[in-house]
């Protein structure tokens, strides 16, 4: 956090889907951020805002056709991604970025065994021999907190917990010391109370190996828990960015605002868990004027005229909404206050 | 542990049911073989005389204990037709089929396998119809008709081939192949046409699947993807294709034995039928059902194998 040095940088990406001859959803619609080294960002919003696409591009692992990379660039210290080849990008998979999923019970190979999985990343890229493999392996299950990884290494994934098996998925994704790690929502198909373990787990390997997070979730109860940075995403474009502490205490956008009511919290004295009325409209038929704005309690008529840019409020903070810079706009309402107050 | 023991029990279970319907179906239907043997003119004594002599007399179940009791002896009864035991009969046979069928399989899997993963991995809108064209004209092809085509066309021309008879292996490998090859063909290619698209269905579902995924965003290449981790994944449901495949094969025999003059078991059995020679029917019927249920239990342990999560059930 102190010396911010860009690692990833994304400019301007934009992913469509071909849904019809001639008729693109717009998955990702202009969307630029950057990654520091070492630095936690979270990319919050709900299921169809386009997270998982912008996550699956990095990684160069969309299914094309039918999604198509329409424009932009993913530099990962300034070596622009997309425009590797095949070959290049699979020295950059799993090595220099690597990644964890949603579904800790699908994600592993279940005909092989959990140290198969784990040595066959460290073999391809480290180019080490086997019995070195295994020693690594055996160090990493250890690393991830699992207690008897001797036993481990030799069993199926049927026979691990979710947990157990995203601990491992962990252990595949930090085994050729990544410098990116994205994680898309890893903790959502867990219990509560393995969800902690995991996110400390993953900050732990964070600073053991000094690498930078890309959280992806739709639970802000996460990013206050792991976040530096928070980017806020609605409809294929970033709507809010800002230190992790600003977007709790100042949020701008009225989704950012909506996202942090959901939240369930003692203070908030809720019987019901509220929820954003309304869905977040097809990408394929974005209005004209602001995607938020049919959704929006405080939306006014330019709203739905003009859609409006990503601007800056303050140093860091950007905010993608006409509110903020209307005369007198400083949007902070009370029952927000209280949300806030529970960090 | 109990995985294997249930399949055994299945697999005893299902070789006794198909021993009391082959045997009830003989007695059911109509022709009697002690009339065929003696002809229009026997009288009625000489007729009652030969049933005694070959136990026909009997209470049914005596003399359904007695023959499945020799199946565990190897003594299958006397052929009506050959006076010959039905075992000795099928001892002769049955190499000149196991032949025929194992080459045909070979073939469909060294064929029908690398073709399937090779259409899945390069699957586009004209390639798919080419292939289900392929696929239903495989279908629809007779395999005798396919059997005549290939002895007129290749059978014909090209000397290495017999289109009749059969020479045992041990008395010329080369004269074996040259009698094998065509009837293996006709019943492998109809085979090939239709089973290569089920593998590449298989292969097609495991690279939807979330751990595949998992494995690319480690990096590996794509052929380690595909050859280790997908074919290891989908040989479940392909491995069920090949046991269907096997009972298929040794089905599609009796077919080609006919066109190609082989003195196998399927031959055997047509004419047996028509002699109403039971004892010997009923033998070559166990000896198909014993193969297939085989193969099928061969087939389940070998998923036990490849998937860890079936020893479990």
């Amino acid at each position: 956090m102190e010396q911010k040095e860009k690692l990833l940088e994304i400019k301007d990406l934009r992913v469509y889907f071909e849904i019809a001859p001639s008729r693109m959803a717009k998955a990702v619609d202009g969307v630029s951020f950057h990654l520091n080294r070492g630095e936690t960002v979270a990319l919050v919003g709900e299921s169809g805002s386009g997270k998982s696409v912008t996550s699956l591009s990095i990684m160069k692992l969309l299914s094309i056709p039918p999604g198509k990379i329409v424009s932009g660039s993913i530099e990962l210290e300034g070596k622009d991604l997309l425009r590797l080849s095949e070959k290049e990008m699979r020295k950059v998979r799993g090595d220099d970025i690597a990644m964890i999923f949603q579904e800790p019970m699908t994600s592993l190979d279940p005909v092989f065994k959990i140290g198969d999985q784990i040595m066959e990343s460290i073999i391809h890229h480290q180019r080490i021999s086997k019995k070195e493999a295994k020693e690594r392996a055996l160090e990493l299950l250890k690393l991830v907190g699992i207690a008897n990884p001797e036993k481990v290494i030799k069993e199926y994934p049927h026979q691990l917990s979710g947990g157990m098996r995203q601990r491992v998925m962990i252990a595949i994704a930090m085994s050729n010391n990544p410098k990116v790690l994205i994680a898309d929502e890893p903790t959502t198909a867990l219990d509560v109370t393995v969800q902690s373990q995991i996110l400390k787990l993953m900050l732990k390997m964070q600073d053991t190996f000094n690498s930078s997070i890309l959280l992806i979730t739709h639970d802000m109860g996460v990013v206050a828990e792991t976040a530096d940075r928070v980017l806020v995403m609605y409809a294929g474009q970033i709507v809010e960015e800002a230190e992790v502490k600003e977007v709790f205490l100042n949020p701008q956008h009225p989704y950012t605002k909506a996202l942090l009511k959901t939240m369930p919290s003692l203070e908030n004295n809720v019987r019901r868990l509220l929820s954003i009325p309304g869905n977040v409209p097809p990408s394929h038929q974005f209005p004209k004027g602001c995607r938020f704005a049919d959704r929006c309690e405080f939306a006014m008529d330019i709203c739905r005229d003009s859609a409006p840019e990503l601007e800056s409020v303050s140093e860091g903070h950007h905010v993608r909404c006409y509110i903020p810079f209307k005369k007198g706009g400083e949007a902070v309402d009370k029952e927000q206050r209280s949300v806030t107050k529970s960090f | 542990m109990f995985y294997y023991l249930r399949r055994i029990f299945l697999l005893v279970i299902t070789v006794a049911l198909v021993s009391v319907i082959t045997f009830a179906v003989f007695q059911i239907l109509p022709g009697d073989p002690v009339r065929t043997m003696l002809g229009t003119e026997a009288d009625e004594t000489q007729i009652e005389n030969l049933r005694n002599e070959l136990g026909l007399n009997r209470p049914l179940y005596q003399q359904y204990f007695d023959w499945i009791g020799g199946l565990f002896t190897g003594d299958l009864g006397n052929s009506i037709r050959f006076s010959m035991p039905v075992s000795d009969l099928l001892m002769e046979r049955l190499p000149v089929t196991l032949s025929v069928a194992s080459m045909a399989l070979v073939i469909v899997v060294l064929v029908a396998l690398p073709l399937g993963i090779f259409v899945a991995r390069r699957q586009n809108k004209v390639s798919d119809v080419v292939l289900s064209s392929v696929t239903q004209l495989g279908m629809a092809i007779p395999s005798f008709w396919l059997g005549m085509i290939l002895i007129l066309y290749i059978g014909m021309n090209v000397d290495f081939f017999r289109i009749n008879g059969y020479i045992p292996w041990s008395e010329s490998i080369k004269g074996a192949l040259s009698t094998l090859v065509l009837p293996a063909l006709t019943i492998a290619i109809p085979q090939i046409a239709v089973k290569f698209r089920y593998v590449r269905t298989a292969i097609l579902e495991q690279m939807e699947l979330d751990y595949v995924r998992t494995i690319r965003s480690k990096g590996l290449p794509e052929k380690l993807i595909v050859y280790k981790h997908i074919l290891k994944n989908a040989l479940i449901p392909i491995l069920t294709i090949f046991g269907l495949i096997t009972a298929e094969v040794v089905a599609g025999t009796i077919i080609v034995e006919q066109v190609f003059a082989l003195p196998g078991v399927g031959q055997l059995l047509i004419t047996s039928i028509s002699y109403r020679d039971f004892p010997l029917v009923q033998g070559i019927v166990m000896y198909i059902t014993i193969t297939v249920v085989l193969i099928n239990f061969i087939v389940d342990m070998l998923y036990s194998v490849i998937d860890p999560r079936i020893r479990l059930r």
